[in-house]
């Protein structure tokens, strides 16, 4: 997990695009220059991008059943709860259900735990929108190796 | 049974809360109801599992954004059922 580059899925460990779940885990860093403001000489893990780390996980997934032909943007976020706080270092597990693949969007919903139990849950809309170009969708495939999704192998 | 425009009504005021007696089949979504697009996808959602369908939201943006439809023909909410129907139809066919 790179919090400054939004590099929050470190692996993921369970792809069922059958059942349309998703797990991934993520390792709080111990150092971040996020951590310089939030909060000085009291290091969090923000709210905001425990969101993030949801919405990346459950993405990745849309982008798997829709065949890597397009961008899921995250447009909504529901029912979000921020259960516990996460110190750095923290393990963290996260686990993603698609409820819904519309045409052009998908609904989702997504939980985080830690070793101590439940940390955050969100219902997640995205939109599916063009990518900006091959080469996008090239950073997309390379993005994919390192954290262990084949995009060949769902593509569309 | 619900009529398909009921069922309809009934999302889009719980969705969107707007009062039910102001939904008419007549009713333009976006322009009498003032839903926009990302609304509309909380709507479609509900639609989509209430009648067991997928609705061709890019299909129909990419009629009106290319000027081969209106949005009344998709987005009036007597159309919008119609469409709902015939949909609902091909499933079972």
């Amino acid at each position: 997990m790179r919090l400054e580059y939004f590099q929050m899925i470190d692996r993921f460990v369970e792809v069922n695009p059958g059942e349309r779940k998703i797990k991934a885990i993520c390792k709080v860093p111990t150092e971040s220059p996020v951590f310089e403001g939030h909060f000085p000489g009291f290091a969090l893990m923000p709210g905001v991008l425990l969101i993030e780390c949801m919405a990346q996980t459950t993405g990745w997934l849309v982008s798997i059943l829709t065949g890597f032909t397009g961008l899921p943007l995250l447009v909504g976020v529901k029912n979000a709860k921020i259960r516990n706080i996460v110190l750095p270092g923290t393990e963290l597990n996260f686990e993603g259900t698609i409820l819904h693949e519309g045409s052009g969007y998908a609904m989702a919903e997504a939980k985080g735990l830690s070793k101590d139990g439940a940390v955050c849950e969100a219902g997640l809309t995205f939109r599916l929108a063009p990518y900006p170009g091959p080469e996008f969708r090239q950073a997309m495939i390379e993005m994919g190796k390192k954290v262990g999704i084949s995009v060949a192998e769902f593509s569309k | 049974m619900a009529s398909t425009f009921d069922t309809v009504a009934n999302i889009i005021a719980e969705t969107c809360d707007i009062p039910r007696d102001t939904i008419t089949p007549e009713s333009h979504a976006i322009d009498d109801l003032g839903i926009d697009s990302l609304d509309f996808l909380d709507i479609a959602f509900a639609i989509d599992k209430a009648f067991g369908i997928k609705l061709p939201l890019e299909q129909w943006t990419q009629e009106v954004n290319e000027g081969k439809a209106t949005t009344e023909e998709y987005f009036v909410l007597k159309n919008l059922c119609a469409r709902i129907d015939g949909l609902v139809a091909a499933k079972t066919a």
